[in-house]
């Protein structure tokens, strides 16, 4: 007993401040592609490249058109690699949405005759910076959670195919340097009784009976939240006669949650989100 | 001891004669037995027998596109050589039939099921051939079959779901517990069958997270298939990733260079080290010691921060390639390594007297869980599990890779076979695993990390093997055309050592069971694939 509580006090807090302070990530840290697209010439080798196909080129008479979907996105940084300063590696996480279309990028070129692209007609995003703004997010969910959920929100997890990896980052929510009960948000045995449903993917065929099922036990109002590329879009797996893809393609989903996996800072980013989600739904239904 | 493919094939010509019809040395490292039929059973006894040899894995493939046939692969391993011995046996495309091995080799029941479920070949003999890696509801399909689509759509589920076997008795009752489990971990069945607390006999029920990721190899280009392997197990990203890229560069005749696999070596150690920690507090938290698993975070965060700062991803992601590893290291980040290493090994220290001084968890831990190792041996388990049940096997000493050879280690191994040992195995490679690191460290980070790969040759067979932190992971490859495979067989450790599972929880009560398991901490994903 001693030797615990001396442990205990000469180790301290370790507890990070995210999301009050900006997370401590390391200089190294692969986070999402950022693209120029008015100086990106040829879209075809990074397209090439990425191993998820995140990066979608189709050509039409004069025109190219080329997509990038962070949905799909594995943080791998290939197509930077493969497209000098047009693309280049950048640090950010914080991907989270609550629309799917957010996460898909759109460009329009004119199509030169040799392959390559050039004068850029029109890029769409969608990507609203007030889904990032982790600092207000987080706040307002401790006073969301102590007012509205009564000081505690209950996640159930549930693994529809995935690889464990974003198990491993899930897990990690739970250590005490992100200890995600600070919130006064816990992870619960039964779906009878979570608030929020954390999938991750791709959804199997064998899976997904599980995963309805899961999803029906849970109390209204609720929320689910697709973990993950393969969660979000099937990812590398995409759909074939075993994997159905994405959570959406079976539950409705509430919020996606970019990364391969997404680390426990963007995660908690997501289940923020999910909890302003949430208190919409419960206003709805007492109204 | 290594053999001449002439002496062996010598050998064996007077033994068999004309059944087996030639020996094919693909490298020095691993040769090819070419049978004339698929009875398989008489070079097994031999092999088995008289070379002391261990059965590895068995696999299929559909070659009746080119050769009108399907082989069977046995993949064999002789004690004390780094040689693979693979015994390919066809089946007959007419009557895809083969003589089953599961009644006297327990540890191939779950792959022979799989080639019957995924290819239709029918194991003759198996003592129980229910299917395993397809659910009892899909459709007759055979997706490893050439003539079936990946992206076949099936329809919706009709036929009968899985029947347990029912336990009967007075007071026996069955607990079903999953798919969905209460904890964060993946998806399975477990049904248990119980008199009072003790468990009589559990049944398991895997593959909920089959996704097709063998059929899958065969549709992408190699350089994408590496970032497939790096998600057979998410845990084992780069271990799979490795053998995966080792099997290419075998069968592309790639020499990869000196820093790239003293490179290998230290990110595969370091990969071992993470989820030991975290494996360390997982089990005794399971027994209700807390603060410990906050202290094994609290370390294993750490170490993913580490892996972040030597790779950009704190699991190891995006760094294995074909030719070498995807980045070098500079000066300041092998100065992190070491000073990282330094301050963990302290607290790991600290962890592990503090877990010591409690005698109630090793009141929990030990004789919890017991695998003996007559049952271990009989079963074929590998890894962690089979070294703490008396099975002295690493792939890193038996089949040397990366730089392995240039760094001795210590193999732990126990006797005792129980939840303590499985811990204490985890510990002491721990250990051995920080001074592989420091001393690869020390090696010369000069020179290339990556060498550009030319256009894979078609028609190459070869094994990548590697021993992840769970224990001995196979890759094996057929390539094709266009810098495609034609077949991308994968063995994780985890499906050898269910049946571990299985054995050990028997005769342990309930509650248990957490602890039970998490001491094998077995991949979902990487069984189901």
């Amino acid at each position: 007993m001693f030797k615990i509580l001396q442990k205990t006090i000469k180790t301290g807090i370790v507890t990070a401040s995210y999301p009050a302070q900006p997370a401590k990530v390391s200089e190294q840290f692969r986070g999402c592609p950022s693209f120029d697209f008015q100086k990106w010439r040829d879209a075809r080798p990074a397209a090439n490249a990425c191993p998820t196909g995140a990066i979608g080129v189709h050509d039409e008479g004069n025109s190219r058109k080329v997509t990038v979907d962070y949905g799909f996105c594995n943080f791998c940084g290939l197509c930077a690699e493969e497209s000098g300063e047009s693309v280049c590696v950048t640090r950010e996480f914080e991907l989270a949405t609550l629309n799917r279309r957010n996460l898909v990028l759109t460009a329009e070129y004119d199509l030169d005759s040799d392959g390559t692209h050039r004068k850029l007609r029109e890029v769409h995003r969608q990507y609203s910076n007030a889904e990032t703004d982790v600092e207000r997010l987080g706040k307002q969910t401790k006073e969301t959670i102590q007012k509205v959920l009564g000081r505690s929100l209950a996640i159930r997890e549930v693994d529809a195919g995935s690889c464990n990896g974003c198990e491993t980052e899930i897990v990690a929510l739970n250590n005490p340097v992100h200890d995600i009960e600070r919130f006064g948000i816990h992870f619960v045995a039964s779906p009878r009784h979570a608030d929020l449903i954390l999938v991750t993917g791709p959804v199997t065929r064998n899976m997904e009976l599980a995963l309805v099922k899961t999803y029906q036990a849970m109390p209204d109002p609720k929320v689910v939240v697709a973990v993950g590329a393969c969660g979000i879009s099937g990812g590398v797996f995409g759909v074939n006669y075993a994997s159905l893809g994405g959570v959406d393609n079976v539950l409705p989903v509430d919020v996606y949650v970019p990364g391969c996996p997404p680390r426990p800072q963007a995660l908690l980013q997501g289940i923020l989100l999910a909890v302003g989600r949430l208190t919409e739904k419960l206003q709805g239904h007492t109204d | 001891m290594s053999q001449t493919a002439s002496n062996l094939f010598e050998t064996l010509r007077q033994k068999f004669g004309q059944q087996v019809q030639s020996i094919r040395a693909e490298r020095e490292d691993e040769f090819y037995i070419l049978l004339s039929d698929s009875d398989i059973r008489p070079i097994t006894d031999y092999l088995l027998g008289e070379f002391d040899a261990r059965l590895v894995t068995v696999f299929a493939e559909d070659r009746r596109a080119a050769e009108n046939v399907f082989y069977n692969y046995y993949v064999f391993e002789q004690r004390g050589s780094p040689q693979y011995l693979i015994v390919r046996a066809p089946v007959c495309a007419n009557m895809p039939e083969f003589p089953s091995l599961s009644a006297e080799l327990p540890s191939v029941n779950w792959q022979e099921r799989e080639i019957q479920d995924w290819f239709g070949l029918k194991a003759v003999g198996h003592p129980n051939p229910r299917r395993v890696a397809l659910h009892d509801n899909w459709p007759e399909v055979y997706p490893l079959r050439k003539d079936f689509a990946l992206e076949t759509v099936l329809p919706e589920f009709e036929g009968e779901r899985h029947i347990y076997r029912r336990a009967l008795g007075k007071g026996v009752f069955q607990i079903p517990v999953g798919p969905v489990h209460a904890g964060i971990i993946e998806p399975g069945h477990f049904n248990f069958a119980v008199a009072g607390e003790p468990i009589l006999y559990l049944q398991l029920r895997m593959f909920y997270t089959h996704k097709g990721t063998e059929k899958l190899f065969e549709k992408l280009p190699v350089h994408r298939g590496v970032f497939l392997a790096e998600s057979i197990s998410g845990d084992s990203s780069f271990s799979h990733g490795t053998a995966f890229c080792q099997a290419v560069e075998r069968a592309a005749g790639v020499e990869v260079p000196e820093r790239a696999l003293i490179m290998r070596v230290v990110l595969l150690e370091l990969e071992r080290i993470c989820n030991h920690v975290g494996d360390i507090g997982a089990i005794v938290n399971d027994v209700g010691f807390v603060v410990a698993n906050c202290h094994a975070g609290r370390l294993k965060e750490a170490l993913v921060t580490l892996n972040e700062h030597m790779t950009g991803s704190r699991l190891l992601k995006g760094m294995a390639c074909i030719g070498g590893v995807r980045r070098g290291w500079d000066v300041a980040q092998l100065d992190t390594l070491l000073k990282s290493l330094d301050w963990f090994e302290k607290e790991f220290k600290d962890l592990v007297s503090l877990i010591d001084s409690s005698d109630s968890t090793r009141d929990r831990l030990e004789q919890t869980g017991v695998l003996w190792p007559e049952k271990a041996k009989d079963l074929g388990i590998i890894g962690v599990g089979g070294r703490a049940s008396g099975i002295d096997l690493d792939v890193r000493r038996d089949h040397p890779y990366a730089a392995y050879s240039r760094f001795p280690f210590r193999v732990p191994v126990y006797q005792a076979g129980d939840v303590l040992r499985r811990m204490q195995v985890r510990i002491e490679e721990v250990g051995e695993s920080i001074s592989i690191i420091r001393r690869a460290a020390e090696e010369s980070f000069q020179g290339e990390f990556r060498v550009p790969v030319p256009v894979i040759p078609a028609d190459r067979c070869a094994v990548g093997s590697v021993e992840g932190w769970r224990g001995e992971i196979i890759h094996w490859i057929r390539t094709g055309p266009d810098n495609h495979l034609q077949r991308c067989k994968i063995k994780d450790p985890s499906i050898n050592n269910w049946p571990a599972l299985v054995e050990a929880v028997q005769g342990n009560i309930v509650p248990d069971f957490p602890v039970i398991n998490k001491s094998f901490n077995l991949s979902y994903s990487g069984t189901d694939r």
